[in-house]
């Protein structure tokens, strides 16, 4: 007999590979009397889902703010490459 | 092109590929570098952007080569014991055990999520992603975002990892723990 433990191992890799028939029998039957690795496949998948909808949605972060200095000293450096580029191409 | 054009880049989509990078590497400092590293790729390669595709995928796309390239090599470092990788490891076996009684049983009650995560918005999304990755430790993290949010398959995963599927598996295992608990901490209780 399965447990949690191992029910909740088969229920994260059978997002990562076929299970073999006696796992899926082994984790199905588990399932069936197991409410929390119920609600932990759903929240395994549900965690999947929020994050390929939030990425591939094209919902990127942007909590951040680039800080001051840095924007400052990457502009310096951009600058000087674009006046690189355009000498050597005149 | 007029020579502010990068400069505009970097003002425009400065901040979103810094947030982008900072979820990846964790670290402003790494950060900061890969957005100057990103934009002066993009400098030398402008004739390539192709109109039809936003500046900003274009450019998210080049901060994703180099963030892989950090990730291959900080996966190809080999593990020293007492490094900090192998206290985290230490760390996330024990809390990954906590999870679980003596006997394999669930040691607390999980939540039901429901639909409740149309509640918050994009930033509180992202920033409660990353404040739960930074909890795992950063092989995990890595391993983690490269399955579950590019999407990459397992094999290749293994592949530019260099490790084991068996290796794979487990650590995923033990992420999606991590991350269930610390979502379920902050968002459903």
């Amino acid at each position: 007999m399965l447990t949690c433990k191992d029910a909740s191992r088969l229920i994260s890799e059978g997002q990562d590979r076929k299970l073999s028939q006696r796992e899926k029998i082994g984790l199905r039957l588990h399932l069936w009397m197991c409410d929390s690795c119920r609600l932990f496949e759903k929240q395994v998948s549900h965690l999947r889902q929020a994050l390929r909808r939030g990425w591939s949605g094209g919902d990127l972060p942007t909590d951040k703010q680039l800080p001051e200095e840095a924007q400052e000293r990457i502009r310096k450096v951009l600058k000087e490459h674009s006046n690189d580029d355009s000498n050597s191409s005149t | 092109m007029s020579i502010s054009e990068p400069e505009r880049w970097l003002e425009e989509h400065g901040s979103a590929l810094y947030s982008f990078a900072f979820l990846h590497v964790r670290d402003g400092h790494r950060a900061e570098d890969l957005v100057q590293e990103t934009l002066l790729a993009a400098l030398k390669a402008r004739e390539r952007f192709q109109g039809n595709a936003s500046l900003r995928t274009w450019l998210t796309g080049i901060l994703k080569h180099k963030i892989m390239d950090e990730f291959r090599r900080q996966s190809r470092e080999a593990p020293t014991p007492n490094s900090p990788e192998d206290a985290w490891d230490a760390a996330e076996a024990r809390r990954v055990a906590e999870n679980f009684t003596d006997s394999g049983r669930w040691s607390q009650p999980l939540t039901n999520w429901g639909d409740s995560e149309q509640d918050f918005s994009r930033d509180q999304f992202w920033s409660l992603i990353e404040q739960c990755l930074a909890a795992l430790s950063p092989r995990m993290a890595r391993l983690f975002v490269l399955r579950e949010l590019w999407e990459m398959e397992t094999e290749e995963v293994c592949k530019e990892m260099a490790i084991t599927p068996t290796n794979l598996w487990t650590t995923l295992h033990r992420a999606r723990l991590g991350m269930r608990q610390c979502l379920e901490k902050n968002l459903y209780a």
